[in-house]
C-alpha cells in the first residue's frame, strides 16, 4: 500500500511505494510577528485581542497622501533575529511593494522585501533523537501584515479588521533541508526558542504570532534532484503542519507512482477533512509586480549599529546547553530539555542558585513538568516558585525529608506556593533519624506482631518488608528508611 | 475695489504689516474676484466662509510676526485639507473630506495664511492641460478656449486672474512650470525632498514635489520659504536648516555660469521660443553671468523614461482607491472583484486608466527588466548628465515648454502629442533637481512663453536670484482684459 511508513525509528522518514521508497523534502516559510509595541511603518499599537479597528492609523488604512516611516525598533529586532541564526546581516536592503488587491489590504500592496532582504543566509541546529542536524536559513526579510477579513459575522457582508494591518512580520525562509514531520516540529520549536530567547517574537501560535507556509516535494530515495513542490499556505499549528505534510507527501507519491506528474501549485490544508486541496495553479499565480517602494529609501545599516545589537545578544539555547552540560554536569538530554524554552531555563537557573543541580533537573523535568502538563500551565504560571522548589530540594539533600515525603510535600506546596520548610515543621514531616526514637518505634511494631515475628524467624524472610512498612506507617512515613532497615535487621 | 487683487503677495503682506490693510478687506476682494471668475472653473471647492472667519479673527488680534500674515490662499486640490473636501480632480474622491492637513498647507497656515479654496487640476495630477479633471477643464484667463496647462491648471489660472494672491501646486513632470509658462506666471519646482509629501495625494512618489506658483519671483521666494521644512513623517524629506529665500533675494548674479544645453533645441519649436531663449542669454550676459554651451546627452530619453517610471508608481499608488475604505464605490457588482472593477471603471477617467494600464504593464513579470528596470538605469544616466554639467555651471537655462498654450480639445485625443509638451520639464523631475519657470514674452498669438532655470540640488536661492534679476530686465506684464467677467 502506498503511504506506509518505513524505517520510522531509524530517524529516516520514508514513504514506501510500490516501486521504491520515497523521501520527503520540506522547506518552510515562517511568518513570525516581531515583538514590538508599534507597527512596522506607523505608530499604531499592536496589542493582541483589541476591539476591531481600534489600533489603526491613517497610514495603516492607506488614506490619500499617507506615507510609511520605518520603525527602527523593528529593524533592530530583525537584525537581532538574524544574528541569532548566525546569519549574514545585509548592510543594504530594500523595501519593495508587492501589489495585489484584497479587501483587507488597504494600500493595494504589501510593503515587503524582495531582492534585497535585511538578513541573508544562516543556519540553526536541531537536536534530534538521532543527533544534531543543521538546517540552512535562506533569508529573513521584513514585511507588513495584512488586516483580517471576517466572513462569518454576516451572511452577505464581509467585515474587515485592520488592527493587524501593518504589523511587522519577519518571513524566515528555510532551505529545503527538512526531511520529516518530526524535523519540522523540531525546526519550528528551535526557531521559536531562539526568538523567545532574543525577545524578538513571542512565538504564540494561537494568537497567530507564528504561522508558516510549507513547501513539500517528494523524490525516490537516493535521488539528488528535487521534485516539483507544492506550497501549503498559512498553516498555524505544528500539528497541522505535520498532518498536512503527511497527507501531501502521500498524495504526491500516489500521483507519481501512477505515472502522473505534480503540478507546482499553492494548496490549502483543510483541518477538518485532514487533506490539502488546490488553491491556485502556477498559471494562476499572482503577478505581484514587485518594485522598490519609492516612499522609502533603501535601508543602510552601519557596522556600528549591527555591532551594538551584537553586543546585546543574550546567551542562546545552544550555548546555554553547552554550559549546562559543562558546568552542571547535566546529560545532553537533560540540558536540551531545560534550555528548550527560555522561561524553563530561567526557572532552572533560579532553582540551582542554591540547591543541588542533579536533583533540580530531575524534579523540574519529572514532577514539575508532569504537574504543568496535567494542569496545562506554562512554567511562568507554575504553582510552585523556583525559590520554594529550591528549598524542597535542599530538604531532600540534607536528609531532613525522604524522597517519598518530598513528593507528599510537593503536593502540599501546590496550594498557594507554600514554603516547604514551614510545612515540614507544621505537619511534622521531618525524617526521624534518631536511632533511639526509631528503636522505640520498632520495638512497638515487634511487640504488636508476635505471630509475624515467629513466622519470620521460622524462615519466611519475605516478611521483612512487612515490618518496614509497619514502621513507616506508625511514623507517618517520616522514619529514615535506611536506619529502619539496619535496626530491624538487628532486632529480628 | 478689486485693485487690491492686482497687488503682489509681497505687497499685500507689507500692507498688512504696516496695518494699512486689513485681512478682511483683502479676503473680501479675492472672494469677490473668485465669484466673478467662476467661468474659468479654477475652483473645485470654495472655502470663502472659512476664509472670512479666519480673516476677521486675524484682524481682531493680528500676529504680524510671520511670513504670510492674514493672507487668504487657494491651493491645488491635491493637498489634503482638514475638514475641506479634497478631490484630486477625480470622481473617486468627489466626496472625500480628510480629517488631516497636509504638511505643506499646514506650514502655510502656521505662517499666518488661511485657506480660500481648492483649485482644479488634472485628475490625480495626470495631464498637461487640465482637461482630465472630473470637474471640467479650466480656461486660460489670457484667452478663451485655451488651456491653462496642467496639471496645476486651476492654480495657474487663479494666480493669473487674481483669484488668489499666490498658490501652491505639485510638479511630477512639469505640472507647476508648464502651466506657469502658459499663464505668464512664476512657478518653482523645488529639489526633491525639500517640501514634505505628507498629505499630498500621491501620483508618482519618486517625482512628486510641491512648489509655489506666484505673480513674481519675490512672491515665489516668500511662498517657498513658508512651505518648506523637514518632516519626519516623510522618509524622503531632506533634513536641512530652513533658508531665508526672500530676505536673501538678490539681483547680483555676476560671475555665475549659466549652461545652455544643445539638446533642448527641438524640431518644430516656434521661432519665438528660440528668440526668447536668445533674449534670456543676452540678459544674463548683461547681468554679468557667463554663458556656457553644455550637453545633456540623455535628454532625448527623458520623456520615455518618465512615461514608464511615473505610470509604474502611479499604478501602485492608485491601488488604494478600491471602494473599500473611503471615496467612490460603485453600487454594481455581485462580489469583491466585480465591486473593484466597477468602482475603478466608473471612478477613474480615461487618462488615469491609461496610465494605470501602462504602469501595470511595465511592472509585469516578463516586461519589468525591459521597461521599468531599464528606465531606472536611464534615469540614473539623466541624473548623471546634470551632475556632470553642474561641475561647470551654476544653473541651466532652457525654454519651459516647446509651445505656448494650445486650444482646449486640440490634443485631447492625442496623448503622445500631449506628453511631448513635458519634454523640457520631465528631465528635472527625473534628476530631482530644482527648476523655476518665469514668463519671458509672448508668441505670435499673444500667449506667454516661459524660460526655465534649472539648478543644483538645494540651490533654490541661486535659481531665485537669477530669476529675480532676469525678471527685472524682461519686464513682462500680463494683459488681463478680464473677458470672463462679461
Amino acid at each position: 500500500m502506498v503511504g506506509e511508513l518505513v524505517d520510522k525509528d531509524n530517524s529516516k522518514y520514508l514513504i514506501k511505494g510500490k516501486q521504491s521508497n520515497w523521501e520527503v523534502v520540506i522547506g518552510l516559510e515562517v511568518h513570525a510577528q516581531v515583538s514590538s509595541n508599534s507597527k512596522l511603518f506607523s505608530g499604531s499599537a499592536t496589542k493582541f485581542g483589541a476591539e476591531p479597528n481600534t489600533q489603526v492609523s491613517l497610514v495603516d488604512s492607506a488614506f490619500p497622501g499617507m506615507l510609511p516611516v520605518i520603525n527602527q525598533y523593528c529593524i533592530e529586532q530583525a537584525v537581532k533575529t538574524g544574528l541569532g541564526f548566525n546569519a549574514k546581516i545585509n548592510s543594504y536592503s530594500v523595501f519593495d511593494r508587492k501589489n495585489y488587491f484584497y479587501a483587507d489590504l488597504p494600500q493595494g500592496y504589501q510593503i515587503s522585501q524582495y531582492k534585497n532582504p535585511i538578513v541573508g543566509e544562516g543556519e540553526i541546529i536541531l537536536d534530534l533523537p538521532s543527533g544534531t542536524k543543521k538546517i540552512g536559513i535562506e533569508r529573513l526579510h521584513l514585511e507588513q501584515d495584512a488586516g483580517k477579513s471576517i466572513h462569518d459575522i454576516d451572511p452577505s457582508n464581509t467585515f474587515v479588521d485592520l488592527n493587524r494591518s501593518g504589523i511587522a512580520l519577519m518571513e524566515i525562509v528555510s532551505k529545503p533541508d527538512l526531511r520529516s514531520p518530526d524535523e519540522v516540529n523540531a525546526y519550528i520549536k528551535k526557531l521559536r526558542s531562539i526568538m523567545r530567547y532574543l525577545g524578538t517574537c513571542d512565538g504564540n501560535m494561537q494568537e497567530g504570532s507564528l504561522r508558516a507556509d510549507v513547501n513539500v516535494s517528494v523524490r525516490k530515495e537516493g535521488d539528488i534532484n528535487l521534485g516539483t513542490r507544492c506550497e501549503i499556505k498559512n498553516v498555524n499549528s505544528i500539528k497541522f503542519m505535520q498532518m498536512a505534510i503527511d497527507y501531501e507527501a502521500k498524495r504526491q507519491v500516489e500521483l507519481l507512482e501512477n505515472g502522473k506528474s505534480i503540478d507546482q501549485e499553492t494548496r490549502l490544508f483543510d483541518t477538518k477533512k485532514n487533506e490539502t486541496r488546490s488553491m491556485r495553479s502556477k498559471e494562476d499565480a499572482h503577478d505581484y509586480r514587485y518594485f522598490p517602494d519609492p516612499d522609502l529609501l533603501p535601508l543602510k545599516l552601519s557596522e556600528d549599529f549591527i555591532n551594538k545589537i551584537k553586543k546585546n545578544i543574550p546567551e542562546l539555547p545552544d550555548e546555554k546547553k553547552k554550559r549546562f552540560i559543562e558546568k552542571f554536569n547535566l546529560t545532553p538530554y537533560e540540558a536540551t530539555i531545560l534550555v528548550s524554552d527560555i522561561e524553563t531555563s530561567k526557572y532552572f537557573e533560579e532553582v540551582v542558585k542554591d540547591s543541588d543541580v542533579k536533583l533540580a533537573a530531575n524534579w523540574i523535568i519529572g514532577e514539575l513538568f508532569a504537574l504543568l502538563n496535567e494542569k496545562n500551565l506554562e512554567i511562568t504560571q507554575s504553582p510552585i516558585s523556583a525559590r520554594n522548589l529550591s528549598k524542597l530540594i535542599n530538604l531532600i539533600k540534607d536528609g531532613t525529608i525522604s524522597g517519598k515525603i518530598a513528593k507528599t510535600l510537593f503536593e502540599l506546596m501546590l496550594d498557594g506556593d507554600k514554603d516547604p520548610e514551614i510545612l515540614v515543621e507544621e505537619k511534622g514531616l521531618k525524617q526521624k533519624s534518631d536511632p533511639k526514637e526509631l528503636e522505640n518505634l520498632i520495638d512497638g511494631v515487634i511487640k504488636d506482631n508476635p505471630d509475624k515475628v515467629a513466622e519470620y524467624k521460622s524462615g519466611k524472610v519475605k516478611l521483612f518488608g512487612f515490618f518496614v512498612g509497619q514502621v513507616m506507617k506508625v511514623s507517618n512515613g517520616t522514619a529514615n528508611p535506611q536506619l529502619v532497615n539496619e535496626i530491624l535487621k538487628k532486632k529480628l | 475695489m478689486s485693485e487690491l487683487t492686482n497687488k503682489s503677495l509681497t505687497e499685500l503682506v507689507s500692507l498688512i504689516k504696516t496695518k494699512e490693510l486689513k485681512s478682511e478687506d483683502i479676503t473680501k476682494d479675492f472672494i469677490d474676484n473668485c465669484n466673478k471668475g467662476e467661468k474659468l472653473n479654477a475652483f473645485v471647492t470654495n472655502a470663502f466662509d472659512h476664509a472670512l472667519d479666519k480673516a476677521k479673527n486675524f484682524d481682531k488680534n493680528p500676529n504680524l510676526d510671520c511670513l504670510l500674515p492674514g493672507i487668504p490662499l487657494a491651493v491645488k486640490d491635491l493637498f489634503c485639507t482638514e475638514g475641506v473636501r479634497t478631490t484630486a480632480g477625480s470622481k473617486m474622491l468627489e466626496n472625500f473630506i480628510p480629517n488631516y492637513e497636509s504638511t505643506v498647507t499646514n506650514n502655510l497656515w502656521s505662517e499666518g495664511a488661511f485657506l480660500l479654496g481648492k483649485l482644479n487640476c488634472d485628475e490625480f495630477a495626470m495631464g498637461s492641460s487640465n482637461e482630465t479633471s472630473y470637474f471640467g477643464n479650466v480656461i486660460n484667463p489670457l484667452k478663451d478656449n485655451v488651456v491653462p496647462g496642467g496639471s496645476s491648471g486651476g492654480s495657474a489660472a487663479a494666480v493669473c486672474a487674481n483669484l488668489t494672491p499666490a498658490t501652491i501646486g505639485t510638479d511630477t513632470g512639469g505640472s507647476i512650470r508648464q502651466p506657469a509658462s502658459f499663464t505668464g506666471t512664476v512657478g518653482l519646482k523645488p529639489t526633491y525632498g525639500l517640501c514634505s509629501r505628507w498629505g499630498i495625494v500621491a501620483f508618482a512618489s519618486s517625482l512628486d514635489q510641491a512648489g509655489p506658483m506666484t505673480k513674481n519671483v519675490s512672491d515665489c521666494a516668500l511662498m517657498l520659504e513658508a512651505m518648506v521644512g523637514f518632516d519626519p513623517k516623510d522618509s524622503t524629506s531632506i533634513n536641512k536648516k530652513k533658508e531665508n529665500y526672500s530676505k536673501n533675494l538678490s539681483k547680483d548674479i555676476k560671475g555665475l555660469k549659466i549652461g545652455i544645453p544643445k539638446e533642448y533645441r527641438v524640431d518644430g519649436m516656434p521661432s519665438q521660443i528660440e528668440e526668447l531663449w536668445d533674449k534670456g542669454k543676452k540678459i544674463l550676459k548683461e547681468e554679468g553671468a557667463e554663458i556656457i554651451d553644455i550637453s545633456l546627452p540623455h535628454t532625448e530619453y527623458a520623456l520615455p523614461t518618465y512615461y514608464i517610471v511615473a505610470p509604474a508608481e502611479a499604478s501602485s499608488n492608485l491601488a488604494r482607491y478600491d471602494g473599500v475604505k473611503y471615496g467612490f464605490r460603485s453600487s454594481k457588482g455581485a462580489n469583491l472583484i466585480e465591486m473593484y472593477e466597477n468602482t475603478r471603471s466608473e471612478g477613474f477617467g480615461d487618462e488615469v486608466k491609461r496610465r494605470i494600464l501602462i504602469g501595470t504593464y511595465v511592472l509585469s513579470s516578463g516586461y519589468y527588466d525591459a521597461y521599468y528596470l531599464k528606465a531606472q538605469k536611464v534615469r540614473q544616466l539623466i541624473k548623471r548628465d546634470f551632475d556632470q554639467s553642474f561641475k561647470n555651471v551654476d544653473a541651466i537655462l532652457t525654454p519651459s515648454t516647446p509651445s505656448s498654450a494650445f486650444q482646449i480639445g486640440e490634443k485631447k485625443d492625442d496623448p503622445i502629442s500631449m506628453y511631448l509638451n513635458d519634454v523640457f520639464t520631465v528631465p528635472v523631475n527625473l534628476a530631482g533637481v530644482p527648476a523655476i519657470s518665469i514668463p519671458a514674452g509672448l508668441d505670435k498669438n499673444k500667449l506667454p512663453l516661459g524660460l526655465q532655470l534649472i539648478g543644483k540640488p538645494l540651490a533654490e536661492q541661486t535659481l531665485l536670484n537669477i530669476a529675480y534679476s532676469m525678471e527685472d530686465k524682461i519686464n513682462f506684464k500680463l494683459d488681463l482684459n478680464k473677458w470672463w467677467e462679461n
